[in-house]
């Protein structure tokens, strides 16, 4: 994996590269450092540190009271973990793959989403829920699904996509100190990807986008992973001459439409990427936002790029199909730039 | 407002079940509060008055009075889309409540909840809920959460012989018991999961399923407010004093139908069943007259406390007809929580 640079705050620390996993795991343990209110309970989360080895260390820690193995039961654990958001707990869930949120919806969908609304504000569900996504790990099709687009469309849900070391530690403390239910996915395919983090504190807020390239030929709008397959993209497509923007959202909702609008009325050109189905998901969402706010300055059609419209497969020559890389956003680029 | 002349002059000879007197003449103000609240509901539906529907929890008010009359009010339930009794029964006022049933501004939750949703912190009231077995994460984590922040409340799950049919329920029962949380899980069978016999869709004896987690499980008359308040002082002093969960199976009947709008029930149940438990197995006449059978009540205190009743229903209802609905504003509020909220 590529170390991932990162324009680093003020004063910061520019020389520490850690893992997104590190960096995941150090957001944890400062949030609960700083709140005892804080807590962790999901599968396998205490002494197996997720299979995924995220949580390495923090039982060791902050002890089994705080990091909480609980049993097989996703709608029970995340309906629990609503019950105490409600009643001065911060509880952060781990489900450790995402297509597991679907044993959950109910907790997720109809109470922790609502709770606020239909108690006329009386009530709130301070709870972060930490969920894997992505595809290209050999997985199939109950481990590889990237399912953010299901909670974007729910009112009362706050949906966030790291695509870098450092923009998940900084969005995932800020999720945690908000007071409202937030779905944090983390790329399963992304732990290992290194890059800049200062040590000293910060927080990401909501809402911004980060442009994670500069350019002025076409703007690609990306998510998660998607970040670094433009970014790849957007080398190959500098040595021809097309020198592309990424933008990421880094949330969905709430979603920055101001700074994706400006990037498109600049380049005049948008593909948008996200690892969820292409079919009525976040690249549809994107690519509307953008046409509504930039039409004008359009010389094409926003093109999308979303995951096959199919369930993924376990073969890997078929697997690797599903998913946009770095050749598919190139060709999809080139030909948006009327140069293919 | 409780009236005392009768009360005083029990007290004087028997001292010490003066103090039960007056609570258990509470409890059937209670009762009657819910049920007269209760028919008040059907009449708006009826006249077209209330917008949407309701599930009337006449026949059932032994359940939650008795179970609400034994907690304190930080201590928390969770209720169920048959939910008003519960919800008056932990302290709810009626004017706040007739509000959010006609979607007024005054409701308790600005008339964005309605019959189905309605919640009050104020009251330790997590909020009904309109998914059958919906609340039993959220009462089980306030429950965690008590013992989590090292409060000694306990959190009360309502929920009727339908929600059996729910796994979330088994989930968080056996994590209840392994936590040893202080939760009361109590069941309400009505006999008709909407409109089936329970007996249609479930197997084996219901006790058999929380017993299955190891937790302390035991039925009671829910027709019977006496019997349902010692079972869950008891189950409740248990859970305050760190013992874990309890399971309490409270046998009732629900008087009307499955909503307001199911009138013809005689392809479900017969007429006669209805009316056996109307006339023989009514809480609050079995209450009623067993204060005059004890003379902790004469027939003058009774319906002293039913005029109340009936003046604060009156009162109640005239001060939600004539509230204000939500300003159009109110729409887009309350979908985020924000740090300067209240």
């Amino acid at each position: 994996m590529s170390t991932l640079t990162k324009r680093n705050p003020e004063g910061a620390s520019a020389d520490r590269v850690i893992t997104m996993a590190e960096a995941i795991r150090e957001a944890l343990a400062e949030e609960m450092r700083r709140d005892p209110q804080v807590f962790i309970i999901g599968e396998d989360v205490a002494e197996a540190g997720t299979p995924f080895k995220v949580l390495k260390g923090l039982v060791e820690e902050f002890g089994p009271q705080r990091v909480i193995d609980a049993p097989i039961s996703e709608a029970g654990f995340t309906g629990i973990a609503v019950g105490a958001a409600m009643t001065g707990m911060r509880p952060v869930v781990d489900i450790m793959f995402g297509d597991f949120l679907t044993l959950a919806m109910d907790q997720i969908v109809n109470q922790a989403a609502k709770v606020h609304y239909m108690s006329g504000g009386r009530w709130r569900a301070p709870i972060v829920i930490r969920a894997t996504m992505g595809a290209t790990l050999r997985k199939a099709a109950q481990h590889s699904q990237s399912l953010h687009a299901w909670f974007a469309h729910i009112p009362g849900l706050k949906v966030v996509l790291p695509s870098t070391p450092y923009d998940a530690k900084g969005l995932l403390k800020t999720a945690i100190r908000d007071d409202n239910p937030v779905l944090f996915f983390e790329n399963k395919a992304m732990y290992s990807t290194r890059g800049y983090v200062p040590a000293e504190e910060y927080t990401i807020p909501f809402g911004v986008a980060d442009i994670k390239r500069e350019g002025r030929d076409l703007t690609i709008v990306a998510t998660s992973r998607m970040v670094q397959v433009a970014l790849e993209a957007a080398e190959r497509l500098a040595e021809l001459g097309i020198e592309a923007e990424v933008v990421d959202p880094r949330t969905l909702v709430p979603l920055d439409r101001k700074t994706l609008i400006e990037s498109a009325k600049k380049t005049g050109r948008v593909l948008v990427l996200d690892e969820g189905h292409q079919s009525y998901g976040v690249t549809a969402e994107l690519a509307a936002a953008i046409t509504e706010g930039a039409f004008y300055y359009l010389d094409a059609p926003v093109v999308r790029l979303g995951a096959m419209d199919v369930p993924i497969p376990f073969s890997p020559p078929l697997e690797d199909l599903t998913v946009p890389d770095p050749e598919k956003v190139v060709a999809a680029a080139k030909a948006l730039c009327g140069r293919a | 407002m409780m009236p005392s002349p009768g009360l005083e002059m029990r007290a004087e000879r028997h001292h010490a079940m003066a103090v039960d007197g007056e609570q258990w003449l509470h409890m059937y103000r209670q009762m009657l509060r819910i049920r007269r609240f209760e028919e008040q509901v059907n009449e708006l539906y009826m006249s077209a008055k209330m917008p949407g529907l309701a599930h009337l929890y006449i026949g059932q008010e032994a359940v939650a009075v008795g179970v609400c009359e034994a907690l304190r009010r930080d201590d928390y339930i969770t209720s169920t889309h048959r939910g008003h009794g519960h919800c008056l029964a932990k302290g709810a006022s009626m004017d706040r409540m007739f509000a959010e049933l006609l979607g007024k501004a005054p409701g308790y939750n600005r008339g964005k909840g309605g019959s189905m949703h309605i919640a009050d912190p104020d009251t330790g009231n997590l909020g009904a809920n309109a998914i059958v077995a919906g609340a039993v994460g959220i009462a089980t984590g306030a429950a965690f959460s008590a013992k989590m922040r090292g409060t000694d409340q306990v959190a009360v799950c309502f929920f009727g012989e339908g929600a059996l049919g729910q796994g979330v329920l088994y989930e968080v029962m056996n994590m209840a018991s392994l936590w040893k949380l202080p939760v009361i899980y109590v069941c309400e069978n009505n006999l008709y999961t909407e409109y089936t016999p329970y007996q249609e869709v479930l197997a084996g004896e219901i006790l058999d399923r929380p017993r299955a987690f190891g937790i302390h499980a035991e039925a009671v008359d829910g027709q019977d407010v006496r019997a349902v308040y010692f079972a869950a002082r008891r189950l409740v002093e248990r859970a305050r004093a760190g013992e874990g969960p309890a399971f309490l199976l409270c046998q009732t009947y629900r008087y009307y139908g499955h909503h307001v709008g199911d009138i013809d029930r005689s392809y479900y149940r017969p007429r006669e069943e209805e009316e056996f438990w109307k006339k023989e197995r009514d809480p609050i006449r079995l209450l009623g007259t067993w204060l005059l059978q004890e003379r902790l009540a004469d027939e003058r205190i009774l319906e002293a406390i039913a005029r109340e009743v009936q003046a604060e229903v009156e009162a109640a209802l005239a001060f939600a007809l004539n509230a204000p609905y939500p300003i159009p504003d109110e729409v887009a509020q309350h979908v985020y929580a924000d740090k300067a909220e209240p």
